[in-house]
């Protein structure tokens, strides 16, 4: 069933446990389609006024439907329950330890991805949206000591290979939508408010950053990269990116 | 005697009204259409310029005929505002809820007549207010039916008139819910109980409460995002917004969240606005076209108020990637599926009542099969939407868009043209072409079906919707963009088959076989009216008694093999 459906390829550790969400409800609407799809065109062949020129008033009175309603009931609740809940809670609680992970600030714009590294300090520099500008997109003071190390990356997101990854995600102007299909990541990035977010890429590979809410004009073309590294080709990079 | 203008225009009766609701809200709904394949064109073959009527839309909106993205996000905001609020609901509430339920009821009219009035004619005026906005420098709204803030903020002027159409579309709907309330609960017939009432008029009751209880919200966050947008208020403005690189003044204090909450508020029981009066409509057909009762009558009024009930406590599941906890997101996952159930026992209900009928296979009755397994395919592909797990991966991709026009497009609008079919001979005593009606159903079944299919397979892919281009940027959904194409032209050919309909519906007001007050030889009171009914709240020629429920179909021992509810005791029929 999942390479039926044609998801975009799993490289995250919890991208299995999203698509099996996924390929369960599609077995689920594949066996009611199926069935209920045969009893359709049966009674439409069978029940034609041709075949059948007398109605018969009390219809149907075979129980079964009942224990097939029940049947549908007790898949969605097992579904819901075992699967989807346990899979989104995973997704938005059990963040890992801040200094096992890769963490970023991404700070969506119409129609750019900004992608703010701490540095080696692991502290963010301080921002001010009075700084921002052409040359500073995130309005990073870099006055601030904390700042010095900082790398603040447009459109391109790299990350390392087998460690966590925190997102702290927000937007300067309107609602945009971090997606990254590979990763079965996608959260509103949403004006005045940081959201977190949190994944394990699995898989080396460079790949696309899809905005996901209308953003305006250029909704369509707000698109980044991120490329998943082997850690010392990461770490090789993000020295580079904070080198002047 | 009645002048012109009282007669005709500003008519007081239901029937003319719900005309009138009808032709206005068909013509929206081919207006909308048009929006629509208009932007099919640019996502079938992004920047070429249209052919034949590319020079139409003027230098601002498509220069040398390409389509700009300003002008295809206008196209797709109208779209969908066009259609949900100015066609779909319009002719399923007040075309079909007006014309035939207060004669289901056996009423001689609505309960308030003026009121009647004003709300169809505030319904005008929304409607022209949303056609003239796309004149205006900047053109008609663009950021969506949704209209999220801080977007629809920056929005051209187009935005601000939206909302004050939408201020005049929620009143007519407002004065109009309490109109079908007061009239299904004071002016029955004698002998009308509830649970002799036909499903139609339920799926109306239920439907009035829904629009009632539901718009207030949305008129109040309307208000609120024009008071933004006009008064310089933040209602929905946070602190800290940087556009096109400047801090914007004014701005602060408030959250775009809080728009999202009160619009789904509405929008989500607005869903079942579309498609309760759809299920009525084609429980009435089935009814008729199987001779034979509906499979668990009373089963099915318990679901549609269920349904009804739980659409006020679903909403947020449209918001799932707003930043939701663990026990918030649980709540409207749980909420989402309890909700399916009742959905499930409609629709099975509707399907076992087929077995056993006599099935007669007319022009409506096509359109109301359809609606099953059309409506089955909306309904099952909105369980991954509905688990905030699945919606990770699916969220705004196209498999939502395949979701809900398969609930809305040959879910209820199938249902629609069903009902046209039907109660087309009530209204002008004749009957309509049956050839012409069944090309027109065999050519929009093909069609609907080669435009919504392939949406699933593009969203599984991870195709986005509202992308100006169709996703051509995109390197992961490569495999998926021929769709496009395909797509673009099955909705071309969908087009091309309602001019059947179109000529149909003219043709036969000379043309069509003479009707007889009950062609389908159906029991409701509707059919009890003579055809063509007079004005002037002359339904009935004598107040109608009912005596019986809705369907009472191949009863044992009768001669015929229906008894109409006003029928008190048939030649034949058991004491």
């Amino acid at each position: 069933m999942l390479e039926l459906l044609g998801l975009p390829p799993e490289a995250s550790a919890h991208a299995a446990e999203i698509d099996r969400v996924i390929v369960l409800l599609h077995w689920l609407m594949a066996v009611l389609a199926a069935g209920w799809g045969a009893f359709f065109l049966y009674t439409l062949v069978r029940f034609r006024r041709g075949a059948n020129p007398v109605a018969r008033r009390e219809g149907i009175t075979a129980g079964w439907s009942t224990y097939v309603e029940a049947a549908v009931v007790l898949s969605e609740v097992v579904i819901l329950v075992f699967f989807s809940i346990p899979a989104y809670s995973a997704r938005v609680t059990g963040f890992p330890n801040a200094m096992e992970a890769t963490e970023v600030r991404v700070v969506a714009e119409q129609f750019a991805w900004n992608v703010h590294y701490p540095g080696a300090d692991r502290t963010f520099g301080r921002t001010d949206i009075r700084l921002v500008s052409s040359e500073n997109p995130i309005g990073l003071d870099r006055k601030d000591p904390a700042a010095a190390d900082d790398v603040v990356s447009v459109n391109q997101f790299n990350i390392p290979l087998g460690r966590p990854v925190i997102v702290h995600l927000t937007s300067k102007d309107v609602i945009h939508s971090f997606g990254l299909p590979q990763m079965r990541v996608k959260q509103d990035a949403i004006p005045g408010m940081v959201h977190d977010l949190w994944f394990t890429p699995t898989r080396t590979g460079d790949w696309e950053i899809v905005c996901s809410q209308l953003c305006g004009l250029g909704h369509y073309r707000m698109r980044g990269f991120y490329s998943v590294q082997a850690p010392e080709a990461f770490t090789a990079w993000l020295r580079e990116a904070a080198t002047p | 005697m009645p002048t012109f203008f009282r007669r005709y225009i500003f008519s007081l009766d239901h029937k003319v009204i719900g005309v009138q609701y009808a032709l206005t809200s068909l013509v929206f709904l081919l207006f909308g259409f048009t929006l629509m394949l208009l932007m099919r064109w640019q996502l079938a073959y992004p920047g070429q310029p249209l052919p034949f009527i590319g020079g139409l839309f003027g230098v601002a909106n498509a220069p040398g005929g390409v389509m700009l993205p300003e002008f295809y996000n206008q196209l797709g905001a109208m779209h969908g505002t066009v259609m949900v609020f100015l066609g779909v609901v319009p002719l399923a509430v007040g075309g079909f809820g007006n014309y035939v339920m207060p004669l289901q009821i056996g009423a001689s009219d609505m309960a308030f007549p003026k009121l009647n009035m004003a709300s169809y004619w505030l319904y005008f005026l929304g409607g022209v207010t949303m056609l003239a906005s796309f004149v205006l420098p900047g053109g008609a709204a663009n950021s969506g039916w949704t209209a999220y803030p801080p977007l629809s903020y920056f929005a051209t002027i187009g935005q601000t008139v939206w909302l004050g159409g939408m201020l005049f579309l929620i009143l007519s709907s407002l004065l109009g819910s309490v109109n079908f309330i007061t009239t299904i609960v004071q002016l029955r017939a004698p002998g009308l109980t509830w649970f002799r009432l036909p499903f139609f008029v339920w799926g109306q009751l239920v439907t009035a409460f829904l629009l009632l209880l539901a718009f207030p919200a949305l008129q109040a966050a309307a208000l609120l995002q024009a008071m933004d947008r006009i008064f310089g208020t933040s209602f929905f403005m946070p602190s800290g917004l940087v556009y096109g690189g400047k801090v914007v003044a004014g701005a602060g204090g408030g959250n775009p969240l809080l728009w999202q909450h009160l619009f789904w508020f509405l929008a989500h029981p607005e869903v079942y606005v579309l498609i309760l009066p759809a299920m009525g409509i084609v429980v009435e057909i089935m009814t008729a076209n199987t001779r034979k009762p509906i499979w668990g009558y009373r089963l099915m009024v318990g679901s549609a108020i269920f349904l009804g009930f739980m659409s006020f406590l679903v909403w947020a599941h449209h918001m799932f990637l707003t930043g939701m906890g663990t026990s918030i997101s649980t709540f409207f996952q749980t909420t989402t599926m309890i909700i399916s159930i009742p959905s499930v026992i409609i629709l099975s209900a509707l399907f076992l009542s087929l077995y056993g009928g006599s099935i007669r296979f007319n022009t409506p009755m096509l359109f109301a099969l359809a609606f099953l397994p059309m409506f089955g395919i909306g309904g099952l592909t909105g369980l991954p939407l509905g688990l905030a797990s699945s919606d990770i991966a699916l969220h705004d991709t196209y498999y939502v868009i395949g979701h809900f026009h398969y609930v809305v497009a040959p879910g209820t609008i199938f249902a629609l043209f069903a009902g046209v079919y039907y109660w087309y001979p009530k209204v002008t005593g004749r009957l309509m072409n049956e050839t012409l009606g069944k090309i027109h159903f065999a050519g929009s079944f093909v069609f609907i079906n080669g435009i919504f299919m392939p949406m699933f397979i593009q969203g599984l892919a991870g195709m986005n919707r509202r992308l100006y281009d169709g996703g051509a940027q995109y390197a992961h959904v490569k495999d998926v963009l021929h769709w496009n194409t395909f797509m673009s032209w099955s909705a071309w050919g969908l087009g091309l088959f309602q001019l059947f309909f179109i000529v149909n519906v003219f043709l036969s007001l000379r043309t069509g076989k003479p009707a007889g007050s009950n062609p389908w030889q159906a029991t409701t009171l509707d059919w009890a009216a003579t055809s063509s009914p007079p004005l002037a709240h002359g339904n009935f020629a004598s107040a109608p008694v009912v005596h019986r429920g809705p369907y009472d179909y191949s009863v044992p021992g009768t001669r015929e093999d229906f008894i109409p509810q006003h029928v008190e005791h048939a030649d034949g029929e058991a004491r």
